[in-house]
Formats: C-alpha cells, structure tokens, sequence
C-alpha cells in the first residue's frame, strides 16, 4: 500500500490555491522551520464576512502540502466563522485519511486557517476571545535535543 | 524513465549472485548439517561461500561467521564484546555520534543494562578525529565501534589509524563496514581490526545475509542459541543460497572494484558538479575520503520527503534525511552530527549510484532535480523569506 491515499497525493502534485494573495485581507503562518513545516494562508474576505479568496504557501512533507491546499478548498466561500469551525480531522476526512504520523500536518492547516483569520480580525479591530486562537508550540511538543 | 539511485540502501542482485544461488534453492537444497552427501554438498557450499568471504578481507575462514545481515552482526560484535569486558569490569563502550542505528541502539541498550557509552562527536567533513577517541579511552574501556563508511555521507572513516591505536591499548575494535564492502579494499589484517560486520544486499547480494569477521582469539557470544551451526555461535539452519551468492557477489565487486570505481566516481562528480549549481546548496561531507557511489546534498527552503515524492513521479528513487522520511521528529542524526542546523538538514537528499547506472541516469537526475527544488522552493515560505532577506542564508 502507498504511503499517501490518492486524494492526498493528487492535492500534491496539483495543489488548489498555491501562491500569494497580494491583496490579502489576513495572513497567518504556523509551523516552526526546525520541525520541517511551515504553513502560510492567505486570506481575501468581503464585506459580508465571507472568504472569497484563499491562497497558500508551504515548505514541508507531501502531506502538509496536500492539507494546505485541501483546507483552501474547504474555506473558499464559506463565512469567516464556518471557517472557524474547521477542524484537522475534517482537512483529513476530506483527504481520504491521513497515515497517524502525518495527523499533525492536518492540525497545521487548522491552525494556519485560525491565524490567517486573527490577523483579519486584528487588521479590523474586531474584538475576540484570544483563547480560540493558541496554537500548539510545535518545538516544544518535538522536544527537539539540543546537540 | 525508471533511475534506481538509492543503492546505499539496497542493491539488484547480480547475475552472478543469482547464478550461484540458484541450485541451492532447488536441487541442492539439502539442510548442511545432514550426515548424508546431500546434505554435505550444502556445507560443502558453506565452507566454500566462508573461504571466498574471507580472501575478500584477507581473512582466515574460521573468522568468518555467517549472519542474517548487518544488523545482527552489529548487535552480535557489540554485545559480544561488552560481556567480555563486563567479566573484567570494563563497562565502557566507545562510538560515535554518527553510527547507524544497528550500532547506536545496541549501544543504548548495554547502556541501560549498566554500561557507559561515549559517543564522540564527528568533524563537519564527516570524519572521526583519532586525537578525539583516543581521548575518549578509559582504563574500563571495553570496545571502540567505528564505522568505516558512513551510510548517509559516504565518508570514509580512518580506521587503520583507529585500528593501530586499539591495537596498542590493547582495545577490542568493532568496525560496521556495511557500506565499504564491495566499494573500496577492506583488509582486516592491515587495518588491525577484531570485528567486522558486511551486509550482502550492499553489493548485488541479496537480502537477508550478511557476515560478522571475528580475528582469531577474540570471543563472541550467541544473539541466537539453539544447534550448532557457525561453530555453536549463531544457531539456525544456515541461509545456504543466500551464502552462496553473497560469497559470488563479494568476489565480483572485489575483483571488479577499480573499474566500478572508475565508472562510477565521474558519475557521481557529475551529480556534484551539476546539482551544486543550485543556489544555497551544500555538498555534505568530505569529498576526499569517500565511497564511490554517494552523493548528499541539502538544498536551502525546502523539504526532503516532498522532493522525493516528486522525484518518484520522475521515476528517480532516492532518499533523504528528512524527519519525515526519518520516521522520526527530528532529521536524520548523521547530518545534525556533522553540524547541520535542522531547517537545513530537513531538505537533505541522498543520491546513490552503483556501477549498474549509467551516464544517462545521471542526466536525467540533472535535468529533473533542479527543476523540482525550484518548484518547491516557489511554494515555501520558508524560500520567501530567505529571498527577501527576512531570514538568514544558512548555506
């Protein structure tokens, strides 16, 4: 058996939404370079609170790409707080399933869609409960040796 | 087009592996301790396979004990000589930082069974510094582990030195020689080596077979107990094809070493030339002590597992140091060793070349590789950020 569903591995090779949105009304980035993923998510939102636009730019494994571009399919048109809602498990569900060492790049793309919106919300000056919005302390999780 | 460029990991068996083997598999499949001549035509086999091994490490062939591979040879050398030493209480075991994990994770084992184990750093060439071991070297010291080449890097160890300074101190020295045998000349003699391990699938053997060299007076005990094949020190019904072809594999790669070499070092110059045209590449490890076939680089931005996915797609098999392909959190040991920062040694990639490639493989890999790291790169943040300035250059 692949390592990666077919699903995942056509987000890969062809992924939705790569690229920068110059225009972008918030930006977020999480991941941590040492760990070997960063993800960045641009969003555009209209008056309406609706995400019109979403692009992504990834540096990691196969599976961190596929779940950036899959989490832009997923947010695209929808109100900012649906988007809110989305969880890993539903970027994985979506993939077709996840090998168990690739889950936290699904929990990456929640969270990148997360900070992408705070930013949006901190641009605005729209108040929010700032625990909706704590990340996971990817190094810290690692527990990466100091050699 | 298929490139099989991975061949530090394994290797096709070869024609004359394959021939040798054959019989043993099908008429003379005879078990070798059997009394009757069928049974002897096996062992027979076996004490042939165990000679030819031995002329290939300048060897005697009662020092040649037959394995299921590396791995074990490892785990038996080690283990074997930390109970010698234990009996003597001598507990401490020297190696490096950079060992396969047949070797380290032996090591941590003995650790926590009450041994003190000194891993000694490596240079950022990749190579052992003597000055550093012989440091390390205790009264209670009861082995030194090196290994002659790296699998990773491909550089190669000074282990005559290491050998001569064992020797004087009177300090058994374990060598994981897996990546050297059937690559350069092994010579167990002039190297003042106790122990030695090879692995069959390194060289156009096939899986499953390997060898552990064990010079005359030093004493080994079993990992396997149970009859008493290999002199009553690896129980098992012996792998009598497998033997049989390592032994064919190993006298061809020895007896066509210089001009494999000569094949594959302008191949493998050719991937170094072209692919350190990459902006913000680095070639890992020293160049001047080497094995033929090994090439690794890392390319700033990007990430291993992703570019050896892509790489697939280009029929270019590969592999790379990336904690996602390391199976781990954390890159592969051997470059954080030789002093790589991890977002570096992330978008590390190993390319390795056997005398069964050829010049076209290589231009291929040429062609496709810079093409891919540019592809990645213009998806990274990471690449973004190096551009515009926001993060340092590291390489």
């Amino acid at each position: 058996m692949a390592l990666y569903s077919e699903k995942v591995m056509d987000h890969f090779r062809n992924p939705r939404n790569m690229g920068k949105l110059d225009d972008a009304d918030g930006i977020g980035e999480v991941g941590n370079a040492k760990c070997g993923d960063i993800m960045r998510m641009y969003i555009k939102v209209d008056d309406e609170g609706v995400i019109t636009d979403c692009k992504f730019n990834t540096f990691g494994c196969g599976s961190a790409i596929a779940t950036s571009s899959m989490a832009t399919e997923l947010i695209i048109g929808k109100p900012i707080d649906e988007a809110l809602q989305l969880s890993n498990q539903a970027v994985v569900e979506a993939l077709d399933g996840l090998p168990v060492h690739k889950i936290h790049c699904s929990v990456l793309a929640e969270e990148a869609v997360r900070a992408a919106v705070k930013d949006y919300y901190d641009r605005k000056g729209i108040a929010y409960d700032p625990a909706q919005f704590q990340f996971h302390n990817e190094e810290e999780e690692h527990g990466h040796t100091e050699e | 087009m298929f490139v099989y460029a991975d061949n530090a990991a394994t290797t096709g068996v070869s024609k004359a592996a394959l021939e040798a083997m054959l019989p043993y598999l099908t008429e003379q499949y005879g078990n070798p301790s059997s009394l009757y001549a069928f049974g002897q035509k096996a062992k027979e086999a076996i004490e042939q396979a165990r000679a030819d091994v031995a002329a290939c490490l300048n060897a005697e062939p009662r020092e040649i004990y037959f394995t299921s591979g590396g791995s074990e040879a490892d785990n038996q050398a080690i283990v074997s000589a930390a109970r010698n030493g234990a009996k003597k209480g001598k507990k401490h075991l020297i190696s490096t930082k950079f060992e396969h994990h047949a070797v380290l994770h032996t090591l941590k084992r003995l650790e926590k069974e009450g041994f003190e184990v000194t891993l000694i750093d490596v240079n950022a060439d990749g190579v052992v510094r003597v000055e550093d071991l012989e440091a390390a070297i205790r009264p209670d010291t009861a082995l030194v582990t090196v290994m002659f080449a790296n699998n990773e890097i491909g550089t190669v160890q000074p282990i005559a030195e290491i050998g001569a300074l064992c020797r004087e101190k009177k300090i058994p020295f374990h060598t994981d020689a897996v990546q050297a045998a059937g690559h350069i000349p092994l010579d167990v003699k002039a190297l003042n080596v106790d122990m030695l391990s090879i692995s069959g699938h390194k060289f156009h053997a096939p899986k499953g077979v390997g060898a552990l060299y064990v010079k005359k007076g030093v004493l080994i005990s079993n990992l396997i107990d149970g009859g008493a094949q290999e002199r009553g020190k690896r129980a098992g019904t012996e792998n009598v094809a497998g033997i049989v072809a390592m032994a064919a594999a190993l006298k061809e790669s020895v007896a066509h070493m210089e001009e494999n070499t000569a094949k594959i070092v302008p191949m493998r110059d050719r991937l170094f030339e072209e692919l350190s045209k990459i902006p913000h590449s680095k070639i890992n490890g020293s160049l001047e002590k080497h094995v033929p076939g090994t090439v690794n680089m890392c390319f700033e931005g990007i990430e291993g597992e992703s570019l050896l996915l892509l790489l697939d797609d280009e029929g270019i098999c590969a592999s790379s140091g990336s904690a996602c392909t390391s199976g781990s959190l954390d890159p592969s040991h051997v470059l954080l060793a030789i002093g790589l920062p991890h977002e570096v040694a992330h978008g590390s990639l190993r390319l390795s070349l056997s005398e069964y490639n050829s010049m076209e493989d290589v231009e291929h890999i040429i062609r496709v590789v810079p093409r891919v790291v540019d592809y990645l790169r213009n998806m990274s943040p990471v690449w973004d950020e190096l551009e515009k300035g926001e993060r340092p250059h590291l390489i």
